[in-house]
C-alpha cells in the first residue's frame, strides 16, 4: 500500500507530535518534567501552566498500533499475569514498558514525574495508573469526575471536581514541577482552546453537506488530534485549525470528498453513516477502505467526542477558568449516560441526514461497548433508519477479522439500498 | 430454636426465588409499601430502610435462570450479570420493584443504569457514585450532597419525608446488622467446619432480601446454632477468596471449594453488608455520618481508588493475617475489568508478604465445576506440603 497522501494540515500535525515526543524524551537534557494523562478529561492547560510536558499513554498505544507493534506487546503483558479478557490500550503500554519503552521516535521514554489521574468516562483509567503507579513510583494526582448518570452534571458535581483541582491537582503539580501555580497563564490558554474549538466543531459540522468534505471517523482521528493530545490551549493548534478549515472550505468549493488514504477525493458517496465507538488502530486503513470502496462516508461520530463535545456548545471559558475545566470534564462523551448517547446519535443521523448508525464495538471497552446494541435499538427506532454492529478491539490484531467486518458492512448497504426503495427515495 | 439446617434452607429457598415471593409479600402486606433494588457493590442501605422502603438484593440470575434476552443486549465478551439482570427485569420478574439504585462499580453497570432508565422509564432509577476523593472536606462534602439527594429522590418516590431520626434509627439497625455479620465471619474464621461457607454465603445472600431487623434475628439464631452443634473437623486448609464482589459465582462453585479440601475463612462475595467495618455513629448529623464512614472504614476493594501506592494489597494482606488464612484464591468473573485489571497487584503482593495464591475465573452459570474442584484441590495438598 502507498503512503497516506498527506494533506498540509497532517504535516503540520505530525511536526507537532514529533517535537512533542522529542520534548518528552529529551527530559533529562531540558529537565522538564513529564505528566502521563488520558484523553477525555485531559488538562493540557494547566500542565502547559507548569510547565510539564504532556504525555498521554493511549495515543501511544495508538502509534503502536498503527505501527503493528502492539500485539508484542499486547502478548507480552499477558504473558506477565495481565488477562486476555481486559483493555488491550492497558496492556500496550505495559508490554512495551517490558520491551524496553521506546517512544515513536526511536528514544526511550524516560519515566513520568506525575500521573494525572484524570478520571473521566472510563473505569480502565483508575487501575491503568495504579498499575502505572507500581511500576513507577511517581506521585499520582486523582481527579474524580463523577459520571453523569442522571443525564446531566449537577453544581455538586462541579464544586467538587472544582475543588480538587485546588486543593490537589494544582498543588501537585506545583510540587512536581516546582513552578507557582498563575491563573492568568491560564486564562490565556483557555482563550487559545476556545478559538481553536471554534474551529474544530466548524470542520466537523461541515459533515452536513453533500457530498461531505470530511470523512468524521477516518478522517475526524486526524481532526481531533492537536485538540486532544498535547496542544489543545497552545498557538500552534490554532494554526493548526486554521488550516484545516481552509483545506475543508477548498473542498467543500470544489464539491469534493475527503481525501482518502489512496490520495484522491473521495466524491462518489453513496452512503453517509454516523459511527458510534472507536475505530480499530492495527488495520486502520484496510478497515476504511472497507468503507470508501463502497461509497460509504462518515459524517459523523462519538469517537471524536471522547475528548471533549464541543458541537454541543461547551468552550473553555477565560473567565471561569477552572470551573469551565471542571465542566470539560463532565460533559466528554462516555461521562454522559446511556439516553443522553442515544440522544446525540439519533440527532446525529437526523442532522447531518445519515443512512443510519454503524456501530464499531471495540472488545476492549466496556465504557463505550456495554449497552451499544441497546443503544442500537433505540437509535433505529427513533430515526426509522438501519442500524449495523460490527466489532473488533483498538489494538489487538487478533480480534480483527476483515472477512466478517466486510460481510457485515455489505448486508448493511444492501439494507440501506433497500429501505430507501422502500420509501421511494433514490441512491 | 432452629437448626443450622433449618436456618440454611430457608436462605437457600429465598436464593434460588427468583420471583422474590417474599419480597413481594412484604410489599403486599401493607398500601404504599415499596421494593428498591440494589446492585453490588456497596449502597448505604440505611437510606432505603429509613424511607420505609425494602432494600432488596439483585445479584444476577445465578446458574438456574435461562437467560433468552439478556443476551441480545450484551456482546459476548462481556459479564454475565448485567444480561442475567436484564432477563429479570423483561421477564416480569422486577416488576413489583419500585425503584432501582444502581451503585459505582465499573462501567458495566454504570451503562447498566442508562439502560435501565430507557427499559423500564417508569422505574425510578439512580445511579449512585460514591467519591474517589477520600478527604473529608473534599470527597466528603461531595458524598454527603450526594447522600441528600439520595434521600430526596426516596422522598420523592415514597411522598413521605425521611428525617435525621429515621436515619440515625436505620443506623442503629445496620450497624447491629453489621456487628453480627463480622461475628458470623469470625466465627467461621475460628471454627470453620462449623459453619460452612455454603451455609454462610446464604445466610448473607438471604440477608440482602429481607428486612434487616428480620435478618439481625437469623443472624443471632445460626450464631447460637452454630455453636451448639456438634460438625466434623476435616483436614482442610484455610483460604481466602478475593475477586467475587460483583458477579457471584455458583452455589456450586462455593461447594466444590470446600469439597476440594478448602475452608474459605474469609471472602468478598456480596460485600455490601461488610463494607463499612466499622460502626457509623448515631450522634451528630448521619449523612456525615454515613460519609464519614465510608471515607475512613470501608473495606478496600477494586471499585475504590487507593490513595497511597503503599496501602495496594494491604487490606488483603491483614485481613488473610487476621483469619489465618494460608493462602489465597482470588476468583473473578470472567470479562470482570475490575477484578482483572487488580488480579497483578493484589497477587503481587500477597507474594510480597509470602501468602500462596492461585486464579480463576468463573461465570454465573459456570456448569462444570470438575477443574475448579481440581485446581482447588491441587491448591489444597500444596498448601498443606507448604505448611
Ligand atoms: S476501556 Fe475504553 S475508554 Fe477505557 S482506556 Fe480502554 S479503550 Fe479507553
Ligand atoms: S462482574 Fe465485574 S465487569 Fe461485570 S459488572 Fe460486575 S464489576 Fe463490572
Amino acid at each position: 500500500m502507498s503512503e497516506v497522501i498527506k494533506e498540509k494540515s497532517m504535516l503540520l500535525q505530525k511536526e507537532m507530535i514529533a517535537k512533542n515526543y522529542d520534548a518528552i524524551t529529551s527530559k533529562h537534557e531540558t529537565g522538564r518534567k513529564v505528566s502521563s494523562t488520558f484523553v477525555p478529561g485531559n488538562l493540557n492547560e494547566l500542565l502547559m501552566c507548569f510547565g510539564i510536558v504532556n504525555n498521554l499513554p493511549e495515543i501511544n498505544a495508538i502509534q503502536n498500533g498503527m505501527r503493528k507493534v502492539s500485539g508484542n506487546y499486547i502478548m507480552e503483558a499477558e504473558k506477565h499475569g495481565h488477562s486476555e479478557d481486559v483493555c488491550t490500550y492497558v496492556k500496550a503500554d505495559i508490554g512495551m514498558m517490558g520491551k524496553g519503552n521506546i517512544a515513536p521516535n526511536g528514544k526511550p521514554f524516560p519515566d513520568p514525574d506525575v500521573l494525572l489521574l484524570s478520571y473521566t468516562g472510563c473505569y480502565t483509567f483508575m487501575k491503568w495508573f495504579e498499575l502505572l503507579r507500581e511500576q513507577y513510583k511517581c506521585p499520582t494526582l486523582m481527579l474524580h469526575v463523577p459520571y453523569e448518570g442522571d443525564g446531566h452534571s449537577t453544581k455538586n458535581m462541579r464544586d467538587y471536581i472544582v475543588k480538587q483541582l485546588k486543593e490537589v491537582i494544582i498543588p501537585g503539580l506545583e510540587q512536581v514541577s516546582g513552578v507557582k501555580f498563575d491563573i492568568d497563564r491560564l486564562r490565556e490558554y483557555l482563550k487559545n482552546s476556545a478559538k481553536a474549538e471554534d474551529g474544530l466543531v466548524w470542520c466537523l459540522e461541515q459533515g452536513k453537506i453533500k457530498p461531505s468534505p470530511i470523512d468524521a471517523y477516518f478522517g475526524g482521528v486526524y481532526y481531533i488530534g492537536p485538540m486532544f493530545t498535547a496542544f489543545r490551549g497552545t498557538p500552534e493548534s490554532i494554526v493548526y485549525y486554521d488550516e484545516l478549515m481552509k483545506e475543508v472550505q477548498a473542498r467543500i468549493d470544489n464539491k469534493q470528498g475527503p481525501v482518502t488514504p489512496d490520495g484522491t477525493p473521495f466524491n462518489d458517496q453513496k452512503y453517509r453513516l454516523v459511527v458510534e465507538g472507536p475505530p480499530n488502530w492495527t488495520n486502520f486503513r484496510e478497515f476504511w477502505k472497507m468503507f470508501y470502496d463502497e461509497g460509504a462516508v462518515v459524517v459523523a461520530s462519538s469517537y471524536t467526542k471522547v475528548g471533549g463535545m464541543y458541537d454541543l456548545g461547551f468552550r473553555h471559558d477565560p473567565d471561569n477558568p477552572l470551573e469551565s475545566l471542571a465542566d470539560y470534564c463532565l460533559g466528554c462523551y462516555t461521562n454522559r449516560n446511556l439516553p443522553t448517547r442515544v440522544d446525540i446519535l439519533a440527532k446525529y443521523v437526523e442532522e447531518y441526514e445519515a443512512d443510519g448508525l454503524l456501530i464499531n464495538s471495540i472488545k476492549s471497552c466496556n465504557s463505550f461497548s456495554a449497552g451499544q446494541l441497546m443503544i442500537m435499538k433505540e437509535v433505529e427506532k427513533r430515526t426509522g433508519k438501519p442500524g449495523a454492529f460490527v466489532e473488533s478491539d483498538l489494538v489487538d490484531p487478533r480480534y480483527f477479522s476483515a472477512a466478517n467486518i466486510k460481510n457485515r458492512l455489505e448486508s448493511y448497504f444492501q439494507m440501506i439500498e433497500q429501505k430507501r426503495r422502500g420509501t421511494g427515495k433514490a441512491a | 430454636m432452629s437448626s443450622t439446617a433449618e436456618i440454611t434452607a430457608r436462605c437457600q429457598a429465598l436464593f434460588e426465588d427468583l420471583n422474590f415471593s417474599a419480597a413481594r409479600a412484604w410489599k403486599a402486606k401493607a398500601p404504599g409499601r415499596k421494593v428498591i433494588g440494589f446492585l453490588p457493590v456497596y449502597v448505604p442501605l440505611e437510606m432505603i430502610h429509613a424511607a420505609g422502603c425494602l432494600p432488596l438484593g439483585i445479584f444476577g440470575g445465578g446458574d438456574q435462570m435461562e437467560v433468552i434476552h439478556g443476551d441480545a443486549y450484551y456482546q459476548s465478551y462481556i459479564c454475565r450479570i448485567p444480561r442475567s439482570t436484564i432477563e429479570l427485569g423483561v421477564t416480569g420478574r422486577l416488576d413489583f420493584v419500585d425503584g432501582m439504585i444502581f451503585p459505582f462499580v465499573c462501567d458495566v453497570i454504570r451503562n447498566l443504569s442508562g439502560i435501565w432508565k430507557m427499559m423500564f422509564p417508569n422505574v425510578w432509577s439512580k445511579f449512585f457514585d460514591t467519591p474517589q476523593n477520600f478527604d473529608p472536606s473534599i470527597g466528603g462534602t461531595y458524598y454527603v450532597q450526594e447522600l441528600q439527594e439520595l434521600r430526596e429522590g426516596l422522598e420523592t418516590l415514597t411522598g413521605r419525608k425521611i428525617s435525621d431520626d429515621d436515619i440515625r434509627r436505620s443506623i442503629k439497625l445496620y450497624n447491629e446488622n453489621r456487628r453480627l455479620v463480622r461475628e458470623v465471619y469470625a466465627f467461621r474464621a475460628r471454627e470453620p467446619w462449623r459453619a460452612p461457607t455454603s451455609e454462610v454465603y446464604l445466610l448473607m445472600r438471604a440477608g440482602l432480601m429481607m428486612e434487616v431487623e428480620e435478618h439481625n434475628q437469623m443472624l443471632r439464631d445460626y450464631l447460637d446454632a452454630a455453636a451448639r452443634e456438634d460438625r466434623p473437623k476435616r483436614d482442610n486448609v484455610r483460604v481466602a477468596i478475593y475477586g467475587s464482589f460483583c458477579e457471584q459465582p455458583p452455589l456450586n462453585l462455593i461447594k466444590s471449594v470446600e469439597m476440594a479440601g478448602c475452608y474459605v475463612v474469609e471472602d468478598d462475595y456480596a460485600l455490601v453488608n461488610r463494607f463499612l467495618t466499622e460502626d457509623v455513629p448515631t450522634d451528630g448529623d448521619p449523612l456525615e455520618a454515613l460519609a464519614l464512614a465510608y471515607l475512613k472504614y470501608s473495606v478496600e476493594t477494586s471499585c475504590k481508588y487507593v490513595p497511597k501506592e503503599e496501602d495496594k494489597g494491604r487490606f488483603h494482606v491483614e485481613a488473610v493475617r487476621k483469619c489465618g488464612a494460608e493462602g489465597v484464591i482470588y476468583a473473578t468473573p470472567s470479562f470482570c475489568d475490575p477484578a482483572l485489571l487488580d488480579r497483578p497487584m493484589i497477587t503481587h503482593r500477597l507474594a510480597d508478604a509470602g501468602i500462596p495464591y492461585i486464579a480463576f475465573k468463573y461465570a454465573e452459570n459456570s456448569g462444570q465445576m470438575q477443574p475448579i474442584r481440581e485446581q482447588a484441590g491441587t491448591f489444597a495438598d500444596s498448601l498443606k506440603l507448604w505448611s
